[in-house]
């Protein structure tokens, strides 16, 4: 019996690593400080009403806000480690299998864990109150979103403690990926977690894809829509094609894996390839995915702190679609080395360079914005204009890359890590940054502090080139991925330290980031107006942080930019606002649902992992039965009253 | 919301009917192909054909039975997504065969 508990604990427990017992003790340590806070201080039914329950989509912005910094931090303490083993050769800091879990786990948790929620984050904050709407289209669908990513995330996240992590990339190619090479449990936590969140993905993609298309403000057209939106728009569209070849090919994956098929195995009529030529088809738009809301951002940002429209709007929202579409045809550029003829490499190459001309039309577009403007480089405006150079170099070594003769040269060498951290840290993590920093007053109600902001902004910024122009040079030497270690003899030796000393430089302008945030809480410049930057779109309109239904009456948009139409026409005395007459506010009610519900897709994850039936049939069972619950459940919503309705606004300072 | 706005025109999202007919339909439709290979009824071409025919006509089964593609109202936002859909599906199938086209020639 004791020796059967002590078995089962080894292999179901990760052992024999000092990092990851120490890993071990803080998470019990944690998880013991936040269970003793929550119950010295009563707080477990205040979680459980304002936040695990809530349907509002500013708290789950919140939530996913939280998440995606600490899924940052994660992921960042990732890339230090992999740093300190590069740094100079032959380190004894990780060894190899271990190396190899390590970047499949940064790799994976930056882009599906980090980014994407960082994304959805933004979107939830930002949409429904720019567009004038009171929630988004289906506000129970996306807390449901919510809590499958968090479960999906924390599945994940658990293979490093318990079962081992996965070592095969974060595109998991097969035939490493299959039960042959990677016989442990790892794999099968990484498809079960990114297949949870991934439904909750979908589902966000067409929650506000519909919202946007069915709940503008009276009076905003399609072509007055702020720019965010519209990014949001074509993000959505992407998502909601890409994600199901995404979840249809780790289904794939699994089967493999879990009943013994030959659909991707090198014998038995399998073809590895054709994962790799599926998994691109959602990987490529993926990368587009993530960028577009970073546009938005940016076209925001640049507007209003250059105190200018937008210049080029129209060729800025076709540029975006066009992009959101043409992602589509790029998908072989990642596997030009694996044989296919030259019509297809051919044909790829061009796709993908084509892609550079509505990407350049938009950086045009920023330029003339800010050309002549009365620029203030706060914050938000600071990240972006840090972008525009990253991301054009960035841009430039995707157009090499996409030769395809060279790149026999470039493919999986440094030069691609290179370049792929440059447009998704200069381009996806700079542009999150930046729309974290416009719109944290809305949020929160304060500003962040300024000076800490500076330093971060300066470390990230700096650590940045410090960290991956060398590895351009590295790749041209040589030097390929997801390689552990290396001898002398390579040369490789002082560019790889000075990687390094950047990779940490960026580590430090996080820790500023952090102590900004804290500081801020207590000492950040509070937001009495509601429109701290002198913004130009309908969010700037109402309170900072807006109040449960955002809008006490819902405006009634003229122009694009109506915000700072109304602001003019207020300034020039030429405004004719009707008194406005409150009625009462329909809202949605807050479900346990959509928390329970995922929880139980969590165990059903835990069982297909390590394939315990009871586990599956009980978390299934416990799907199908809040389904079946929420399918019956009439009393929904509810109305909040008028008088409430003045109550807040007057305690807001608001008069109507 | 819209999901409230929709509480007072419940009609017209199908009857019960038409969801049986759909969900038998769709369970046949799956059934078929498991039976044709399973009990090696077909092979090669002839059996590819036959589940790629199933493959399309479980696709019309769920855009009209569940999806109600039939329904709906100006601007015509569903035909342009199913031809979008048309598109990038065309994409994926075309696309994979034409790109790993090369592994006959290989193999
Ligand atoms: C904070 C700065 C970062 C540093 C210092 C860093 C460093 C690294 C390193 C050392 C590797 C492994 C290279 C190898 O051995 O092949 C890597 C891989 C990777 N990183 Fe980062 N990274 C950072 C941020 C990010 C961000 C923000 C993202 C995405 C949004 C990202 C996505 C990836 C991906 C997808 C891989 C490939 C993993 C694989 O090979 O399977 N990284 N990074
Ligand atoms: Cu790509």
């Amino acid at each position: 019996m004791w020796e059967d508990i002590k078995s089962f604990a080894s292999t179901f427990f990760v052992t024999g690593d000092p990092l990851i017992y120490g890993a071990d003790v803080a998470i019990v340590l944690t998880t013991l400080a936040i269970v003793f806070v929550l119950t010295k201080y009563k707080k477990w039914g205040w979680l459980w009403r304002e936040w695990l329950t809530t349907v509002d989509h500013k708290k789950i912005g919140i939530m996913y806000l939280i998440c995606s910094l600490l899924m940052l931090f994660r992921g960042g303490v990732d890339a230090l480690l992999m740093r300190l083993q590069l740094a100079l050769p032959n380190v004894e800091f990780l060894h190899s299998e271990h190396y190899n879990a390590i970047f499949t786990t940064h790799g994976t948790i930056m882009i599906l864990f980090m980014a994407m929620p960082m994304m959805f984050a933004l979107f939830n904050i930002v949409v429904p109150l720019q567009i004038g709407a009171r929630d988004v289209a289906y506000p129970f669908l996306n807390a449901l979103s919510f809590w499958l990513f968090f479960f999906g995330a924390m599945l994940f996240n658990l293979s490093f403690v318990i079962g081992g992590s996965a070592e095969s990339g974060w595109l998991a190619y097969p035939p490493l990926s299959e039960k042959m090479f990677s016989p442990g449990v790892g794999q099968d936590f990484y498809i079960w977690g990114i297949q949870i969140s991934g439904i909750g993905s979908l589902a966000t993609g067409i929650n506000f894809l519909v919202t946007i298309l069915k709940m503008r403000a009276p009076g905003m057209s399609l072509m007055k829509m702020p720019l965010f939106s519209w990014s949001v728009l074509s993000s959505c569209i992407t998502i909601i094609y890409a994600f199901p070849i995404l979840t249809v090919t780790l289904a794939l994956l699994f089967i493999d894996r879990y009943l013994g098929a030959h659909i991707f195995t090198m014998d038995g009529g399998g073809n590895p390839m054709m994962y790799v030529n599926l998994i691109w088809m959602w990987g490529h738009p993926e990368v587009y995915i993530v960028v577009l809301p970073a546009f938005g951002i940016f076209s925001e940002i640049v507007a209003t702190f250059s105190k200018k429209q937008i210049f080029g709007y129209k060729s800025m929202v076709f540029a975006m679609i066009i992009i959101s579409v043409l992602s589509f045809f790029t998908w072989a550029h990642h596997f030009f080395t694996m044989g296919a003829g030259a019509d297809v490499n051919s044909f790829f190459a061009i796709s993908t360079m084509a892609i550079a001309i509505p990407t350049g039309v938009k950086v045009f577009n920023w330029l003339f914005t800010m050309f002549r403007g009365r620029i203030q480089l706060k914050q938000p405006m600071l990240w972006t204009i840090a972008f525009i150079p990253c991301f054009v170099i960035g841009g430039a070594t995707g157009v090499m890359l996409a030769v395809a003769p060279a790149d026999y040269q470039y493919h999986n060498s440094y030069f691609l890590i290179a370049h792929f951290h440059q447009v998704l840290i200069g381009g996806v993590v700079f542009g999150y940054l930046a729309g974290i920093y416009y719109w944290w007053p809305k949020m929160f109600g304060f500003k962040l502090d300024e000076r800490l902001g500076k330093w971060g902004f300066w470390l990230w910024n700096i650590g940045f080139y410090v960290c991956f122009m060398p590895q351009y040079a590295l790749g041209f030497m040589g030097m390929t991925r997801r390689l552990y270690t290396y001898g002398w003899d390579l040369g490789w030796a002082p560019l790889n330290l000075v990687s390094t000393v950047g990779a940490f430089m960026m580590g430090l302008g996080f820790v500023f980031q952090v102590w900004q945030i804290a500081y801020s809480i207590k000492h950040g410049e509070r937001d009495t107006t509601g429109d701290p930057w002198n913004g130009r779109t309908l969010e700037w309109s109402i309170p900072s942080p807006a109040p449960v239904y955002n809008f006490a009456v819902i405006p009634q948009v003229k122009e694009a930019d109506d915000w700072w139409a109304t602001k003019q026409a207020r300034a020039n005395g030429t405004a004719n606002e009707a008194p406005a007459k409150l009625e009462p506010i329909h809202m949605p009610k807050n479900s346990g649902i959509p928390f329970i519900m995922s929880f139980f897709w969590f165990i059903a994850g835990f069982g297909f992992v390590w394939g315990w039936t009871w586990w599956i049939v009980i978390g299934l069972a416990g799907v199908g039965i809040s389904m079946l619950v929420r399918s019956f459940q009439y009393d929904t919503d509810y109305y909040i009253p008028v008088d409430e309705v003045r109550r807040t606004e007057a305690s807001l300072g608001r008069a109507v | 919301m819209m999901q409230h706005d929709s509480h007072g025109h419940g009609e017209g999202h199908g009857s019960l009917k038409s969801y049986v007919i759909g969900f038998v339909l769709s369970i046949v439709l799956t059934i078929i192909p498991l039976v044709l290979v399973m009990n090696k009824v077909l092979s090669g071409t002839a059996l590819v054909v036959a589940i790629m025919a199933m493959a399309v006509l479980q696709l019309f089964v769920q855009l009209f039975f569940f999806m109600h593609i039939r329904e709906g109202e100006k601007p015509r936002y569903n035909v342009q997504a199913l031809i979008l859909g048309a598109v990038i599906l065309l994409t994926i199938v075309a696309g994979s065969i034409w790109v790993m086209s090369f592994n006959s020639m290989v193999q």
